[in-house]
């Protein structure tokens, strides 16, 4: 009797194991398929928008007119944008995809750049033709090569959950068909890199020669360390550590750290020159007792100790207990904004909590500014009438193309709303409207 | 004799005379100066007195923005001041004796979350909530601004009154300061990131973290959105094992906000690894840029 009840129970529950574990079973698979059909989609997104965009470069290709381009050229922008997010929703972080990536941001800047220029005043010119062709070539070699891994991922039925498994598990041996093929799409791209567009049509040749007023004079680690002592008002007990920046580093700094009890501290310092490049201290900070003006001039008279010229404000907040501020050089009344300058002060005591110099050191020279400009009223009239301005000042900004031009600035409202237009001052165009936020309603 | 009248006259006089001089010293305010991007009671009461003269017409938030600024200068301009945005003492004097602020009213709308207005000559009863109601100043508040001026003294004592009442309360701005294109949603969602990928690390580390995100939303290889950047499948590997909804403490918050507001200890990288974990031979041909405590930032 006891064995028949024991063998009932026994039985009983491993029914109820199995069950259960069916269960978890179907629940998990339901889960991976959910993840797997979202990697489906981005994957077959991208195919789908890779073959759109070659017709659409292609078609390009053949038109004249130009009233057609621009639009064509705008649309080709938006799909770029597209494609590129389905890129990123893929689990490719960590095998070699950039090429794929570089073309896609190549082909966006350069569709946006032409889309937006008055064609009817400087049509394409043979240059820009040429790169329009090359990445037109690229776009073809990418397209087949996506079709072909479609192809085997379709009639193979292969997962991405599986590539995904295979990157965890770091399996080199594995044959993964779906690798492979990103691979041979990588390869295949790389070889035309060469009829890449070239520097100076890209707008970035500026960044590459950048953080000249540095120079070449080394300091050592020694004067580096005295240097960020002096600037954090540390004693000789405060141990300090050194690290050196490695070959990746666009700029080689000696980087310092050190922490006490209440207090921690982190320093960049230019290995050329020994200028300081990022200040940073963390503490408590405790309630406000200082206004955000009076941190200001904390600011104001902590940036004397370098060599900057006129500054002016651009922006100050206030978050909770601290106060960010961003200067901006200003030359004979420019406002010179890529050398912005930023400083954070704590409204407890009023101390200094950082400082970073960066855009500074990197783009700080004398410039020219120009004489021929157009007077202010001209500008003027270049805005919105809609908008009622407010206040006016001159700067230099790099604009959509990353050129910097000099610009008459507005700030003028329209309803509650803000604006900031520039006005460039040579050719009249408005290169920028920006909305300046408001603050944010606490949830 | 003649001395004895005039210690009189003089001793009538001098209550007068502190009465006559009271008006023109700042009564609510701090004697803090005011200035564009503060947040705070200072400058609840300075767009509660602009909204009562008419000068400002947006929420009274408690953070000094753009809104404010324009409102304070014309006000500035209006009453022959210097045209600076700053609320100085000057500024606040005039604008004390010009203008009437019901702190009380004020604080009890803040604290029961109403939307509410303070604009002078108005019914208090109409300018709270439901706030599509409210009536929007009109010419007839200048004459009551104007009238304000007149019997001056009168609403001094109001003030002084509603003041003394008061038993300081604090009130807490309804606003705050967001840098320019990013929500609060963004900054929480990055503090998030940011505590479950280096919540032992130093501050400065945690810094970094925040700025290596921002890097990859700018890089051309990385999706355009903070949002797309972080749950980028396996790049961040708090994301991965669920760590990145652990609740973020108050470092990892400073962390993000430092980041976007330009710091960047890694000088530009849009990778980083822990050497004593990482698996990826790929990750370690990367071109290294620093060490920042555990974690090793590369291009």
């Amino acid at each position: 009797m006891f064995r028949w009840l024991l063998i009932g129970l026994l039985s009983i529950s491993v029914v109820g194991v199995s069950v259960w574990g069916y269960q978890e079973h179907q629940e998990k698979n339901a889960i991976l398929i959910q993840a797997e059909n979202d990697y489906q989609r981005s994957f077959h997104d991208l195919t789908y928008y890779i073959d759109l965009l070659h017709d659409k470069i292609g078609s390009t290709l053949a038109m004249n007119s130009k009233e057609q381009i621009s639009p064509q050229l705008a649309e080709i922008w938006r799909i770029t944008s597209l494609a590129h997010n389905d890129v990123g929703q893929l689990p490719l972080t960590l095998i070699p995809f950039n090429k794929t990536e570089e073309f896609l941001s190549e082909m966006g800047d350069f569709s946006y750049r032409v889309a937006i220029r008055d064609l009817e005043k400087s049509p394409l010119t043979d240059e820009e033709l040429q790169s329009f062709e090359s990445l037109y070539k690229m776009s073809s070699q990418i397209e087949s090569e996506l079709r072909k891994v479609q192809n085997l991922v379709l009639n193979d039925n292969l997962r991405w959950m599986d590539v995904q498994l295979a990157l965890i598990n770091n399996d080199d041996q594995a044959d993964n068909t779906i690798i492979d093929g990103f691979k041979t799409v990588e390869k295949t791209v790389e070889g035309y890199s060469e009829g890449k567009l070239n520097a100076s049509l890209m707008g970035t040749s500026s960044k590459k020669d950048g953080f000249q007023m540095l120079g070449d004079k080394k300091v050592t680690e020694e004067q580096a360390e005295k240097k960020f002592r002096d600037l954090m008002d540390l004693d000789k007990d405060t141990e300090v550590s050194i690290t050196k920046t490695g070959d990746g580093a666009n700029i080689p700094t000696y980087s310092f750290s050190f922490s006490k009890e209440d207090l921690s501290g982190y320093g960049d310092i230019s290995q050329n020159g020994g200028y300081p490049i990022t200040i940073m201290l963390n503490r408590e900070v405790k309630d406000a007792e200082i206004s955000l003006h009076e941190g200001m001039n904390k600011a104001k008279k902590y940036l004397t100790n370098f060599p900057f010229d006129d500054l002016a404000l651009i922006e100050s907040n206030q978050y909770d207990n601290v106060g960010v501020y961003h200067f901006v050089p200003s030359q004979d009344d420019v406002w010179i904004y890529p050398d912005a300058i930023q400083v954070k002060v704590a409204l407890d005591n009023g101390s200094i909590l950082g400082f970073v110099g960066k855009d500074y050191y990197e783009n700080h020279k004398e410039r020219k500014i120009p004489s021929d400009i157009i007077s202010v009223e001209d500008a003027k009239s270049k805005v919105n009438p809609k908008l009622k301005i407010e206040d006016q000042h001159m700067a230099i900004i790099e604009n959509d193309l990353g050129e910097e031009v000099i610009t008459h600035v507005f700030l003028g409202t329209l309803n509650n709303d803000t604006y900031k237009i520039f006005i460039n001052a040579i050719n009249e165009r408005e290169e920028r409207v920006e909305k300046l936020k408001q603050a944010e309603t606490k949830y | 004799m003649k001395q004895l009248k005039l210690m009189i006259i003089l001793v009538t006089c001098l209550p007068l005379f502190l009465v006559y001089v009271q008006p023109s010293e700042v009564k609510g305010f701090t004697s803090q100066v005011i200035q564009h991007g503060a947040t705070g009671n200072d400058v609840i009461e300075l767009q509660a007195r602009l909204q009562y003269l008419g000068f400002y017409n947006g929420n009274i938030d408690g953070v000094f923005g753009w809104g404010t600024y324009w409102a304070l200068r014309n006000f500035q301009y209006e009453f022959g001041l210097d045209i600076d945005g700053l609320a100085g003492e000057e500024t606040k004097a005039k604008l004390t004796k010009a203008s009437n602020y019901d702190k009380n009213y004020v604080i009890e709308q803040i604290e029961k979350g109403k939307d509410f207005t303070h604009y002078g000559g108005v019914d208090k009863n109409k300018q709270t909530e439901p706030s599509k109601n409210n009536k929007k100043p009109n010419n007839q508040n200048n004459t009551s601004a104007n009238e304000n001026n007149n019997n001056n003294s009168a609403n001094q004592d109001q003030n002084k009154n509603t003041d003394s009442t008061t038993n300081e309360k604090d009130m807490e701005p309804t606003a705050v300061n967001v840098p320019q294109g990013f929500s609060q949603n963004d900054i929480t969602l990055m503090a998030n990131a940011v505590h479950g990928e280096a919540r032992g690390e130093p501050y400065e580390g945690q810094v970094a973290v925040a700025a290596v995100i921002l890097n990859r939303v700018e890089s051309p290889t990385f999706p355009n959105t903070v949002s797309g950047v972080i749950f980028e499948p396996r790049a961040f590997t708090a994301v991965s094992d669920g760590q990145i909804w652990l609740t973020p403490n108050d470092s990892a918050r400073r962390a993000v906000l430092d980041a976007i507001n330009g710091w960047d200890p890694t000088g530009e990288a849009i990778y980083y690894f822990n050497p004593n974990t990482a698996t990826s031979s790929w990750i370690w041909s990367r071109p290294q840029i620093k060490q920042i405590g555990k974690h090793i930032f590369c291009m």
